[in-house]
């Protein structure tokens, strides 16, 4: 499947801002995590298509997966 | 020397330092200052006649030595919104309050004479003084001026011309220890000191400090608080991104508000996001991380410079870049940083003035986008006085009425910040039902349903938000009685020494042993009193609303509307 992978914050260093990336049907977002080379403790939020994901969750052909560190403010 | 109350009374221009009733003995920041305009203030009294009052109070823990515990608490019956107003702001004045001894200063009364007065502050004296010099001068000159004349080391608390010309929009500006400002903005109180006709403040501690009752124990404790923060993982990015790490956040959940509120999502996102603003403040040698007040370890400020690497604005915060930004339709930061520099300059707050914008570009004012005669209008109509300067001086309700805009985003009169309630559906509640408008600060329910802190709770559904923002307002009415800094709230809500080391560090100051109980019934006490200010001043449960278009204009992209009933949004008060 093809998706577009966001990244945010500092997980944008040496890697990249959005990318349309091929992965096998079954990936999960903890997998693509993983794949980045991003620690997963370090993962405060993920969204699909603009919803909160789990990191379980496995995306669809065409989704838009977006990964964030913990991130604050107000 | 115990702590005393400082009484200063336009009318006759008396001043008297007077003991701390038992009452309020216990009480600091937010929760002092609602009990005061409570007893004091009639609550049908007009905001800007002399029988209001302006009060501010350091917190339980200002000028000691706790991190992030400088936060200055305001309080007065609000021009803007006719509801009590605490309104919290960072600089030095916090803690150098506290350090003179002062738990409370108190403005009342007005004078009838057309003149301008400051008022200085010591640990045993409180004068008023006739002020000619800086009358009419902007905040940035009268910071300059005053900490050249005065040693630096003193506080200076002034408003602009928009607090000297009564605008409902008006903050106070506090200097912080670099000189720049940081401001008590919201609900007019800028406007308040002008009714006074106070145009600044000074502060002088002298050699006088906090006694601590306990010093061990206050070491022990702060040294655990201070680590539970300095830990915490949203610290961190705070840090490094500032606040504005939002923006890419809250437009990627669809909840940022775009075009006076009709989208969720703003195509520039990315030109104003923290991300940007990082890299840029890096290229112009600027300073990403930097901190409102001596002592805060978290240093979600930053210094934001020009492109000739010159300082253009400090404290470049997330909710005025969004409502500059995506609101307005600005994705120019250059512009946005400019506008924010005006408007601290002219003394106004940056949220209600730029949704205020949003809703005259609506009205076709001005075009969405055009940053440019944004900054113009600020400075020559809203800084000059003009007519249209006044209207958009008195915020987006005052546009909305002025131009027959219906959509006009505000709760009792204030602005809603950066955050759809459609969207957030806990920030629907908050905006609704907080005693003070539509404000975010006062149960931030976008950390559970956004962020993942404090748990989490699906932000597009109704189930469970009640509770959370009852919870939340609860809270954070007692976190603003402690002079902490609301963003000690993040590693509280996920770390379990955090909270429990802040109850010590009050028990050490003040020789009390107060439990985590204790400080969830002050929240409690200090809604309730503020409610019934309000109730006694005119307000219901119909002003508990949203305003209509977020119940039947869907909001793009999840398109949602705000479906809580009127019963569901009243059970709030149930507690
Ligand atoms: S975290 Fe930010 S707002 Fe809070 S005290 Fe520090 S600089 Fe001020």
């Amino acid at each position: 499947m093809k998706l577009t992978i966001k990244l945010f914050a500092y997980f944008r260093d040496n890697r990249f801002v959005s990318e349309v990336r091929e992965f096998p049907d079954t990936t999960t977002v903890g997998a693509i995590i993983d794949q980045l080379g991003i620690d997963r403790e370090a993962v405060g939020i993920t969204m699909i298509n603009s919803r909160h994901c789990k990191v379980g969750t496995v995306p669809v052909d065409g989704d838009v997966v977006a990964i964030f560190p913990m991130v604050g403010g107000g | 020397m115990a702590d005393k109350i400082f009484r200063v009374n336009m009318s006759d221009l008396s001043t008297s330092i007077e003991d701390v009733p038992q009452a309020w003995a216990g009480l600091g920041g937010r929760g002092l200052t609602s009990t005061i305009v409570a007893a004091e203030v009639p609550p049908t009294c007009h905001p800007l006649g002399p029988n209001n009052k302006l009060v501010l109070a350091p917190g339980l823990l200002s000028g000691t030595t706790a991190a992030n515990s400088g936060r200055l608490s305001a309080g007065a019956k609000s021009p803007l919104t006719g509801t009590i107003k605490e309104s919290n702001a960072g600089g030095s004045s916090a803690q150098l309050l506290a350090r003179a001894g002062c738990k409370a200063l108190i403005i009342e009364g007005q004078p009838k004479e057309d003149k301008w007065y400051s008022i200085a502050l010591t640990p045993d004296s409180i004068t008023v003084s006739e002020e000619t010099a800086l009358v009419g001068k902007g905040n940035y000159e009268v910071a300059k001026t005053l900490s050249g004349k005065l040693g630096g080391k003193q506080g200076v608390i002034t408003i602009g011309p928009a607090g000297e010309m009564k605008m409902a929009s008006a903050n106070l500006s506090v200097m912080d220890p670099d000189g720049n400002l940081r401001s008590n903005g919201r609900g007019g109180l800028g406007a308040v000191m002008g009714s006074k006709k106070v145009k600044y403040i000074t502060i002088d501690p002298k050699d006088r400090k906090v006694e601590v009752a306990d010093p061990e124990a206050f070491k022990t404790a702060n040294r655990a608080f201070g680590k539970a923060l300095v830990d915490n993982q949203v610290s961190q990015t705070l840090k490094t991104y500032g606040t504005n790490a939002l923006v890419n956040v809250i437009n990627e959940a669809g909840a940022l508000p775009t075009r006076n509120f009709t989208s969720g999502q703003f195509d520039g996102h990315d030109k104003i996001s923290g991300e940007t603003m990082y890299d840029i403040i890096q290229e112009r040698g600027g300073k990403p991380s930097h901190n409102c007040h001596a002592g805060c370890v978290i240093q979600c400020s930053q210094v934001y410079n020009d492109k000739n690497k010159q300082y253009k604005t400090a404290g470049f915060e997330y909710e005025s870049i969004w409502a500059m930004g995506a609101d307005c339709c600005v994705d120019d930061l250059d512009d946005i940083a400019e506008a924010d520099w005006l408007m601290d300059d002219i003394g106004i707050d940056t949220i209600e003035t730029s949704v205020a914008f949003g809703v005259a570009m609506e009205a076709g004012v001005l075009q969405f986008g055009d940053g440019k005669t944004m900054c113009q209008m600020i400075k020559d109509d809203i800084g000059k006085g003009t007519p249209l300067g006044r209207i958009l001086g008195n915020g987006a309700g005052s546009v909305g009425r002025s131009f027959g805009v219906t959509r006009v985003p505000v709760v009792k009169n204030q602005a809603i910040p950066a955050y759809d309630p459609r969207t957030v559906k806990g920030m629907a509640i908050t905006y609704a039902t907080t005693p003070m408008g539509a404000d975010h600060t006062t149960g931030y329910a976008v950390a559970t349903n956004i962020l993942g802190v404090g748990g989490s709770l699906d932000p597009l559904s109704k189930d469970g938000q009640v509770e959370l923002s009852r919870n939340l307002q609860i809270a954070t009415a007692a976190i603003d009685s402690t002079g902490m800094c609301l963003f000690i709230a993040f590693a509280a809500l996920d770390d379990p020494n955090c909270l429990p080391a802040l109850i010590d560090l009050i028990n050490a100051r003040y020789g009390l042993s107060l439990t985590g109980d204790d400080v969830t019934a002050l929240g409690k006490t200090i809604l309730k009193t503020e409610r019934a200010f309000n109730q006694a001043a005119g307000f219901n449960n119909a002003d508990d609303r949203l305003p209509e278009f977020f119940y039947n204009e869907p909001l793009p992209p999840h398109n949602l509307v705000v479906d809580f009933t009127g019963e569901e949004i009243d059970s709030f008060w149930n507690f």
